[in-house]
């Protein structure tokens, strides 16, 4: 069973003569632990369509079930369900200045009730030591660089074991050696933790990370989406 | 998420944000420091007016008090005929009735020879009018020709009198009247007066000769044991007409107190300051509370993409306006106690700090502190997930 089913999804931003439609009766799926990479010109949907995908958006024309919910015209409680089940990666690595690297990746954790202070610390720890940052469990975003807290954010997005991780960007604000590395290491994890990736990028040095490669433009996916192989 | 752990995991975070940027952090005490050390000032300052105003009335001792109805404070009476008091003893329940002389005069500093204005009260001896110690101890030295005590608690510049005296040195002018001190009691300065001197009704006319004997400032009357006072008052307003009124002693307290509290502007003024000083703490917390929100969004926003209720992001900030509050108060507490000890020794009138001002200047600020907070989680609104893709 597919773990994200889209079908025929539009959307519009805007209403009467300033509305402008985003997405064109989109469909696809992706199967768990599939790597799909979405691509597309600037302005062609890929970003409303993975903010709807992650529940941050309300489409109300399809359907887009995720994880085997329904989230088109689908109310806050459900969205916010579906979201704790998920990781996102953004451009910009949005952590914490005033916590430490564990720290911050235990925010991920303090929505679990079942695991105590130790626990958390400890899965941080490790999830720390798995994307190569175990010396820098305790330093502060200031005192890492731009490769290193993008690799934070990736520990923070996968130490809840979420079954999906949507990711926006994530090399944007690297160079071309930390956002190689910084993929790569999403993709073991990905494939270690059995999650599954969806990517949006432009970045087309990282394309060979995945499984496959979906095009929008103009709202539609277009023929040339294909596997990445 | 269960409740107590959202409200401890939002109260760390706070904290540690808070915490974070240690310019803005003492910025934002600085805020509620002020605003409480305002508070406390303006509240002592309206304390002690108070305190001060009846310093006074609440050593006086009769059922009944007779005022001209234009008299305001005690301070500044009108006269009124002392024949309108005597009629009162045509009440049966009326033992017996006394005036009162009240004025202002200038009391020459034996040391220095420059004289300054105080009250001097006047009063029946034979009446034991006054409720104080030294002063009843002293009643029959008070029956001698050009006598008065002294009150201790009088500013500095009369002059160390209570030494003074000790050493022989007794005698110094009142009104440009030779006066000779033959004790000190203790009542107070207020807003009014600097000090005070009590003497017997006929030592005051000697001091101020242009002073009529019939025209009186304060009535004072004595009821038979058990009378009703309540309605002796009644029955004595409508004896002594409609030009004068008639307090029991609590109302005597409070009419006192009421003419700082509404004629003068005093309350006004002070309650005012309260206002301001709870209005500028109020921006300031906002304001910090609003930047942090702002610079901190993106981090606001991805926790509610991982799943974070707004509820929870909401107690974030509430934590920081709380800890704000607790970090300003407490040491808005401390300056506002040395201020109070510094203001006391300067002014010569009591600050009481009480616990009952304590918390109410914390309620006060923690009140502030919390609107403040409320109106920067507005900001939170902004904090949209959505947007950071």
């Amino acid at each position: 069973m597919a773990l994200v089913d889209v079908k025929g999804v539009s959307f519009a931003y805007g209403a009467g003569e300033f509305r402008r439609q985003v997405l064109n009766n989109v469909d696809f799926s992706v199967d768990r632990g599939e790597i799909v990479i979405l691509t597309g010109p600037s302005g062609s949907g890929k970003t409303t369509l993975l903010t709807i995908l992650g529940g941050l958006r309300l489409a109300v024309t399809g359907s887009a079930v995720v994880l085997g919910r329904e989230l088109v015209n689908s109310d806050e409680n459900v969205r916010m369900g579906v979201r704790r089940q998920i990781g996102y990666i953004f451009q910009q690595h949005n952590l914490f200045w005033p916590l430490t690297a564990v720290e911050n990746v235990c925010m991920a954790l303090e929505l679990d009730d079942r695991l105590s202070e130790a626990e958390r610390r400890q899965r941080a720890g490790e999830m720390l030591t798995e994307v190569g940052l175990a010396d820098h469990l305790d330093r502060r975003p200031k005192q890492l660089s731009g490769g290193q807290r993008q690799r934070v954010a990736i520990a923070r997005a996968l130490v809840s074991r979420p079954k999906l991780v949507l990711a926006d960007e994530p090399t944007a604000s690297l160079d071309k050696a930390s956002g190689h590395e910084a993929v790569n290491i999403l993709k073991r994890l990905a494939k270690d933790y059995g999650a599954t990736i969806l990517l949006v990028t432009h970045d087309y040095r990282i394309l060979d990370i995945a499984d496959r490669i979906i095009t929008l433009e103009d709202g539609a996916i277009t023929p040339q989406s294909v596997p990445s192989s | 998420m269960t409740p107590f752990p959202t409200f401890f995991f939002a109260a760390r975070l706070a904290w540690r944000q808070l915490t974070y940027d240690k310019p803005k952090l003492i910025a934002a005490t600085l805020g509620v420091l002020f605003a409480s050390v305002l508070v406390f000032m303006q509240l002592g300052f309206l304390d002690s007016l108070y305190a001060s105003a009846v310093s006074a009335p609440i050593k006086m001792r009769a059922d009944l008090f007779v005022l001209h109805k234009q008299t305001e404070a005690l301070w500044r009476p009108v006269q009124f005929e002392r024949s309108a008091l005597m009629r009162a003893l045509g009440h049966p329940d009326v033992r017996a009735v006394y005036p009162m002389y009240v004025s202002l005069g200038q009391f020459k500093n034996m040391d220095t020879h420059i004289q300054r204005t105080l009250m001097v009260y006047g009063y029946d001896l034979n009446g034991d009018l006054i409720d104080d110690v030294d002063i009843c101890a002293r009643a029959d030295d008070l029956k001698r020709q050009d006598v008065a005590l002294f009150d201790i608690a009088s500013r500095p510049e009369f002059g160390p009198v209570s030494e003074q005296i000790s050493k022989g040195r007794d005698v110094t002018e009142v009104n440009g009247r030779r006066i000779k001190i033959v004790g000190t009691f203790r009542m107070g300065t207020t807003f009014a007066a600097d000090g005070n001197v009590v003497t017997s009704d006929l030592n005051f006319h000697r001091i101020f000769p242009q002073r009529a004997f019939d025209k009186i400032d304060l009535g004072f009357v004595l009821l038979n044991p058990g009378s009703d006072v309540r309605k002796a008052q009644a029955d004595l307003l409508a004896l002594m007409g409609q030009e004068m009124r008639v307090f029991d002693y609590n109302e005597l307290v409070e009419f006192e107190k009421g003419y700082w509290e509404n004629s003068a502007p005093m309350g006004f003024i002070f309650g005012f300051g309260v206002v301001m000083g709870l209005v500028v703490g109020m921006v300031i917390v906002y304001q910090i509370l609003f930047t942090d929100v702002s610079n901190n969004l993106s981090q606001y926003a991805t926790l509610k993409a991982m799943g974070y209720s707004q509820f929870y992001l909401q107690l974030v900030v509430l934590s920081s306006a709380i800890y704000l509050a607790l970090l300003g108060f407490a040491l808005g507490l401390g300056l506002s106690v040395a201020l109070y000890r510094l203001a006391e020794q300067e002014i010569f009138i009591p600050f009481p700090m009480p616990l009952g001002k304590i918390a109410t200047v914390f309620a006060f600020i923690l009140t502030m502190c919390s609107l403040a907070g409320a109106l920067a989680i507005r900001r939170l609104k902004a904090a949209n997930p959505a947007d950071m893709f």
